[in-house]
């Protein structure tokens, strides 16, 4: 039972996976410099939460 | 008797108007009101409590802030008849998919225990031990729910938003001066002392409870579940304006109570300062508990839903309130589970209740940026947006708060990571 409901589970997320594998938003120069923001200010998130618990440690 | 006539007709027209507005209007009064949550309250007790009526003229900027951020998942639900965590996916593919939709699910959590923190805590004052509070929450949030139906939902919910009201009554008890008030909090002006580090962080933890991720996830998830039209966005666009405005109004009114008796006192939470009041006026001190209770009430409601349609659109299981319990398990499921989960961390013995309050706020900026990006890219999609895309106008007005938002949200943020920072 608890492998069915695993194994259903895993299929639902290669399905959504598979369903939005194509970004339906034109991807412009102002798309990607956005998406690019976001991923430098998320990394620097990290890094300072990363940071503040190797000083807390 | 023409004269008459003509003015019957008027009040008439007037009263139809009001009447459709009621019919129509929920998600975005609900929205605005839940946005004064247990966190949202003590931020507004503590500012009057450090500034008197000195950042009233302030508050009333944040009415144009909330309105043009929340009045853009309006049109983005009635049009693509998607909820935000389905809209990012669709948008922008499985990476920002997944990210925003498990970060959203984690803040909410976490979100939820400050209500219940909030809730408990209130209720405390009256006598009220925190398990049964839990247990009473739950099965009341359930009953909500469970009847099968998104409108008596709604109605239900907006009795809870009349009760958030009562910071009115509760300031009137306390006579706060009419000049004072005036003068000091409608002329804007730096407070005694000009632009400290202290003012900087009331302005940031102001400005951060206005906007909450979990806001955009909810009104556009409530307004395709209400099943809003594009003929009726306007109507969606008054609900969420008049929702900004009740939301400040309230907001004002909390910081008059504790202008007036509680100036000069540093207030850590609005359970605390329920009691002080009580202490000097005891009916504005009861006003103050019940609307703590409210507001968490409020605020729990809208996030453990908000969690759960995201969730459902995802997943593509049915996640409706139209739907009966048998009909959307998982829906429901998950609602009551993050409700339970949420209340049973408030019970733990010395549960780290504080550290959780502080890191919130961290990790809400982790998932506001994105979800605010995402929003007004959405909105510049002609392809799905057609006539309802961002004009020139409204894309300079929503990017400067953004930008602003942003900014200000997480520096508020690292405040709580780094609490040197600003001192």
């Amino acid at each position: 039972m608890i492998r069915d409901f695993f194994s259903h589970n895993f299929a639902k997320f290669h399905e959504i996976n598979r369903k939005y594998a194509k970004p339906n938003v034109e991807m412009s120069g102002w798309v990607k410099a956005s998406l690019l923001f976001l991923r430098l200010y998320l990394i620097l998130l990290v890094g300072l939460l990363l940071y503040k618990f190797y000083t807390l440690l | 008797m023409f004269k008459l006539s003509n003015i019957y007709y008027e009040f008439r027209r007037i009263w139809k108007a009001i009447t459709l507005f009621f019919i129509i209007s929920g998600p975005g009064l609900v929205v605005m009101i839940a946005d004064n949550d247990a966190g949202g309250i003590t931020t507004y007790a503590a500012t009057g409590a450090k500034y008197g009526y000195h950042l009233i003229w302030f508050l009333i900027i944040l009415v144009p802030v909330a309105y043009y951020v929340q009045e853009m998942t309006v049109r983005l639900g009635a049009v693509t008849k998607r909820g935000h965590g389905e809209a990012i996916f669709a948008g922008f593919g499985a990476f920002w998919g997944w990210f925003s939709l498990l970060d959203l699910l984690f803040v909410n959590w976490l979100t939820l225990v400050t209500e219940f923190i909030g809730m408990t805590s209130a209720l405390r004052i009256f006598g009220v031990p925190p398990w049964l509070t839990v247990i009473g929450v739950c099965i009341i949030m359930l009953i909500m729910v469970v009847q099968g139906r998104y409108w008596t939902w709604e109605k239900i919910a907006i009795l809870f938003c009349l009760v958030n009201l009562i910071y009115i009554p509760g300031a009137f008890l306390v006579n706060p001066s009419v000049h004072d008030i005036m003068h000091d909090g409608f002329v804007p002006h730096l407070p005694p002392g000009g632009f400290t580090n202290d003012l900087f962080f009331f302005i940031m933890a102001n400005i951060g409870t206005t906007i909450a991720p979990w806001m955009l996830f909810f009104q556009q998830s409530a307004v395709v579940d209400k099943g809003t039209k594009e003929k009726e966005i306007p109507w969606g666009k008054v609900d969420t304006f008049v929702g900004s405005v009740v939301t400040v109004v309230v907001a004002i009114f909390i910081v008059l109570v504790t202008g007036t008796i509680l100036k000069g006192v540093t207030i850590d939470d609005a359970a605390q300062a329920s009691q002080i009041l009580m202490k000097t006026h005891k009916y504005a001190g009861v006003f103050m508990a019940i609307g703590l209770f409210d507001a968490g009430f409020l605020g729990a409601v809208c996030i453990s839903l908000a969690s759960s349609w995201a969730l459902g659109e995802v997943f593509g299981w049915a996640h409706s309130l139209n739907n009966k319990v048998r009909e959307a398990p998982w829906f429901y499921g998950f609602y009551f589970v993050s409700l339970l989960t949420a209340g049973l961390v408030v019970l733990i013995p010395k549960a780290p209740l504080v550290l959780i309050t502080l890191f919130v706020q961290v990790v809400a900026v982790t998932l506001l940026p994105a979800a605010l990006v995402f929003l007004i890219l959405l909105l510049n999609n002609k392809k799905t947006m057609g006539e309802y895309t961002n004009s020139l106008w409204q894309n300079i007005v929503v990017s400067t708060i953004v930008v602003a938002v942003v900014i200000l949200s997480t520096l508020y943020g690292m405040s709580a990571l780094f609490p040197d920072m600003f001192k």
